[in-house]
């Protein structure tokens, strides 16, 4: 059973199959959206085409990962705390030093590549909150050590937020799910979510009105669980909790929303129509998607992606590639495929002997799961437009290395489950 | 510590469940709303051509010129653009064919789709700009073989009069430069680059409309999005009514043919430029469509005749004898000589400055003017200087007061670029002679308008119509109306300066200038039947040959008109200034002339080539 010593022996070799898999796609299709007409312009592998530049991240991404195959499995555990430290000071730096691009510092200019702190602050979060978290048992520890676990992504959160990027903030919101699966209160992801309804529901629908609909089916609540303990007291707590809810949105919206973040969540409500302005990206990319029909146009043949009607198709909407050019069949096997990574993750996970490979397990499948959700949402209209990659396939070093990086730790910890006595 | 081995039992395994559940769920819904526009809904792809949303600009007409009688000055006409789509020109495009049907040699062709394509290969730009409407009938017929070429709709500049050139000024495609500090503006928009289509640029240059139009792979036309209802209409500019007579303009410009000058003609009750000739001028439609940039080098690089140079504005001469008339209202307002204040003049051999005119002696200001009288006007003016505390003070007041009629300073108006000229205080000339060594004799050029003075034809002008209203003068300015949807918008009517000279002395100088035209310096071509003409010549002496120079307004009860005439190196002005003067009087209040004699003399007079 144990082949303990044998450095690649015991990778999984569905986790790396896929991600192979997966890089190479997400090159093919960055080559696609960026080469142009191939019969008018030779094919340029240097660094002055953006598939040339991907080439050399790739490369790159290749050397981190063999390396972290190499380096002792109990490392991770031991430096998580130094390297949360380390880049959470990156952070800090990229807000005094950093390049700004479009109206937000992010990026840290590194001789002739740049890079962007906050994708690789995801890893080094991941391995402090696991960390933690197999020091303390979350169903058992003290409250103010439960507390302590939510700053560990928090703090990330505010220092991305100054940059200001929340496409990137919004990702630390993914160690809910490691959380929820070491003991985190269920209620608690259920008040969120109701708590997210009601302020989508708040745009839509008059205050009063909304409120008024709360509490009739509060009423019935308390009706029908009158048996339940504390019912009437959880149903007012409930009520006030909306009403500051429905009331701080109100206001945050009136007051503290820019004009063009304003304009992203009237479009994406369906409020407001706009193909020209905010609303064209969004326009472009979901006809560019959905002009690929079944079977998509076949591979570079695509006219949307490639006249330039959809921007930053590269980068955040490199998933209109995909759906234009290899249509919904595409599409599904993209899908399926960063399902099966996922899924194959959390398994993997589960058959961990020590509670830091599997937390941080969990902690890996969520990041994927929110950079999917949220990117092939975005460029579909399911949600507004919130700039983050999509994993191995938008254009960029420093989003390839951080998913590599975190990915192969993981690998390597599940390989190196059977050095553990 | 970290390397617990986990235990077996674990109260929250189950969760697994539900969070791979809640993962897969989301999944299930991204793939429903990606069945629902890839397979389900047809509206992302009208038909099997792959249609594409094509914002398709259109331009809309810059506002028109009108003249005070509702003559259209300038007005639009339809040209067209050729743009390509550089990605779209296939192996298989036939160039000499299209070469010839365009009519452009093949090497300037490929120059012109390689900066196409260094914009963009794959979204459209400028070809070949502004082909006329006669050119592009034969060309759009053949279109249909050339995939990538399209044929864009614009409007260009016309001007019927083909006069004017440099007060409407022109029109052109915006710079780089001007991109840069204009994000307003897009590559291929025009803007007014000169003169009134400059001044008036933003009521001028309307809105651009955009058309959504489907376009397949070919970039061939399916049809509206959403059947129009995204366009946006284009909006036409704004309407200026100018205060210009066009008739008047013309004839003054024919006048000024083979002279070098120009001829500002004024309506002194409300400021409006009726005329503004500068010549050699040019016809505007020059500077028009595609022949526009060899044109434009033609003009700009005729160093002999130099017809860019607006010199109604830009040229600075020194009144000569025209400024007397200033001279004798400062020499009345300050009081140092009366109406009947008289002086000697001992003719051709008066000192220091000598009479070119025979006339009585001792004589008094109103014949003095009638005459020109040299040492009259050198008395008046060393005596007023020397009656201040000091030179100083004197000349500084007497610069004061001649500013207050608009000389030495520019106007605020729609005027652009126009000369202060120079009228010289006393900081100018302790600056020539060090340590203040100068008196009111070191200056005395000033009192017959020669030395450092120097006044623009526009300042003489409207220094006309300040002595025909007898002490005001309302800002000189082109436009009398900006017509907007909402509102007429009249900019500068109500500018009125009222000048340092009293109203009273005025009507003695009036006086002399009348005699002017009946039997003094300008009695010979000065005069029209029936009109009263008020005048005074002046004959600059420069380098080359003298300038010719006359002002005048009439009638001299309530004036209509004040006019001044430059005319270089000519000779005298009661010869070569005062005859175009009268002519443009008579034209404007008459309606026609009658003096057919003085206007062939004056048509026939070729100073120039």
């Amino acid at each position: 059973m144990s082949r303990r010593g044998a450095v690649f022996g015991n990778v999984d070799k569905w986790i790396v199959a896929v991600y192979f898999i997966l890089v190479a796609m997400g090159w093919l299709n960055i080559f696609s959206s960026t080469c142009g007409i191939i019969e008018e312009q030779t094919v340029n592998f240097s660094l002055s085409t953006d598939y040339g530049r991907q080439m050399v991240f790739m490369a790159v991404a290749f050397l981190c990962a063999f390396i972290i195959l190499l380096v002792d499995g109990k490392l991770f555990a031991q430096t998580s705390y130094v390297i949360y430290v380390l880049f959470c000071l990156l952070l800090v730096a990229v807000l005094v030093v950093g390049e700004e691009v479009s109206g937000a510092r992010s990026w840290i200019k590194v001789g002739s590549f740049s890079i962007q702190p906050a994708e690789f602050a995801k890893f080094a979060t991941a391995l402090a909150v696991s960390r933690y978290l197999s020091d303390h048992d979350y169903s058992k520890c003290s409250l103010q050590n439960k507390l302590l676990v939510y700053l560990f992504p928090l703090i990330p959160i505010g220092l991305i937020m100054l940059e200001p990027d929340a496409g990137s903030a919004l990702v630390f919101f993914s160690f809910l799910i490691p959380l929820f699966r070491e003991g985190f209160s269920g209620s608690l992801i259920v008040l969120g979510f109701y708590l997210i309804l009601l302020v989508l529901l708040s745009f839509l629908i008059d205050k009063y009105i909304l409120l008024g609909a709360v509490l009739l089916l509060l009423i019935l609540m308390v009706v029908l669980l009158r048996r339940t303990r504390h019912i009437f007291r959880y149903a007012i707590l409930i009520f006030i909790v909306s009403v500051a809810t429905v009331f701080s949105v109100d206001y945050g919206y009136e007051h503290i929303l820019q004009p063009h973040q304003k304009d992203r969540i009237e479009i994406l409500l369906g409020m407001k129509q706009d193909i020209k302005g905010a609303g064209y990206n969004v326009h472009q990319s979901k006809i560019a998607i959905g002009s690929g029909g079944f079977a998509g146009k076949g591979y570079l043949k695509g006219t949307k992606t490639k006249f330039d009607f959809v921007p930053e198709q590269q980068t955040d909407f490199i998933f209109c590639t995909v759906g234009e050019e290899e249509g919904f069949i595409g599409s599904l096997a993209v899908l399926g495929l960063f399902l099966f990574l996922i899924i194959r993750i959390i398994i993997i996970a589960e058959r961990q002997r020590t509670k830091f490979s599997r937390i941080y397990g969990y902690c890996v499948a969520g990041i994927f799961f929110f950079h999917v959700w949220i990117n092939i949402s975005m460029t579909i209209g399911l949600m507004p437009v919130i700039g983050i990659p999509l994993p191995f396939f938008s254009y960029g070093g420093s989003s390839l290395m951080s998913f590599t990086i975190l990915l192969f730790i993981f690998v390597k910890l599940d390989a190196y489950r059977y050095d553990i006595l | 510590m970290h390397s617990k081995v986990v235990m077996r039992k674990d109260i929250n395994e189950n969760r697994k469940y539900l969070i791979i559940g809640f993962i897969s769920i989301i999944f299930l819904v991204i793939l429903i709303k990606l069945f629902a526009i890839q397979v389900i809904n047809k509206s992302y792809k009208t038909d099997a051509a792959n249609n594409s949303i094509k914002e398709k600009v259109i331009y809309p007409g810059r506002g028109l010129f009108y003249d005070r009688n509702n003559n259209l000055v300038v007005c639009n006409e339809a040209v067209y653009d050729l743009l390509v789509t550089p990605n779209m020109i296939s192996k298989k495009f036939d160039t000499t064919g299209f070469c010839k049907l365009v009519g452009v040699e093949k090497d300037v062709f490929i120059e012109k789709l390689q900066k196409c394509k260094k914009y963009s290969r794959y979204k459209s730009s400028v070809l070949f700009s502004q082909i006329s409407k006669e050119d592009m009938g034969a060309i759009e017929e053949a279109l249909y073989k050339y995939d990538g070429i399209e044929v864009q709709p614009r409007t260009v500049r016309k001007y019927p009069y083909s006069v004017g050139a440099h007060m409407l000024g022109d029109v052109g495609e915006v710079s780089d430069r001007f991109l840069k500090s204009h994000p307003e503006y897009k590559m291929g928009d025009y803007t007014g680059l000169s003169g009134l289509e400059k001044t008036y640029e933003s009521y001028l240059k309307g809105e651009k409309g955009s058309k959504y139009i489907l376009v397949d792979v070919h970039n061939v036309e399916k049809g509206h999005y959403e059947s129009g209802q995204q366009d946006v209409a284009a909006q036409q500019g704004f309407d200026l009514i100018l205060e210009m007579d066009i008739n008047l303009q013309v004839y003054g410009e024919l006048l000024m043919q083979g002279k070098k000058g120009s001829v500002v003609a004024i309506d002194p009750k409300t400021g409006g430029i009726l005329a503004m000739v500068s010549a050699p001028s040019y016809d505007p439609n020059l500077l028009v469509g595609r022949e526009r940039s060899k044109n434009y080098y033609l003009l700009a690089h005729d160093s002999v005749n130099v017809p860019l140079l607006n010199r109604a504005i830009m040229g600075e001469y020194p009144p000569g004898s025209s400024f007397k008339i200033f001279n004798g209202l400062y020499g009345l307002q300050v009081g140092t000589i009366t109406p009947n204040t008289k002086y000697y003049c001992a003719g051709p051999e008066a000192k220091p400055i000598k009479c070119t005119h025979h006339h009585e002696s001792p004589l008094a200001v109103v014949s003095a003017i009638r005459e020109s009288c040299n040492p009259f006007f050198r008395s008046t003016f060393e005596n007023t200087i020397n009656s201040f505390s000091s030179p100083s003070v004197g000349l500084d007041d007497w610069a004061q007061t001649a500013k207050s009629f608009g000389f030495g300073t520019s106007f605020n108006s729609d005027i652009s670029n126009a000369k202060n000229g120079l009228i010289p205080d006393s900081k100018y000339y302790d600056n020539i002679y060090k340590n203040k060594q100068w008196k009111s004799s070191t200056i005395r050029s000033l009192s017959i308008g020669q030395g450092e003075i120097l006044v623009t034809p526009l300042q003489l002008a409207n220094f006309a119509a300040a002595v025909a209203n007898e002490g005001y003068y309302i800002d000189p300015h082109f436009v009398r109306y900006i017509i907007t949807p909402e509102d007429t918008i009249a900019p500068y009517q109500n500018s009125i300066h009222q000048t340092k000279v009293d109203k009273k002395y005025f009507k003695y100088i009036k006086e002399g200038m009348h005699e002017v035209t009946l039997s003094g310096t300008a009695r010979i071509y000065g005069q029209i039947e029936g009109i009263d003409i008020c005048g005074k010549t002046g004959t600059v002496q420069n380098a080359g040959r003298n300038h010719a120079i006359f002002i005048a307004f009439a009638p001299m009860e309530d004036p209509e008109i004040a006019i001044a005439v430059v005319v270089e190196n000519s000779g005298y002005g009661s010869v070569y200034a005062v005859p175009v003067a009268s002519l443009m009087i008579e034209y404007y209040l008459k309606g026609e002339v009658t003096r057919t004699r003085v206007e062939k003399m004056v048509l026939e007079t070729k100073l120039i080539q």
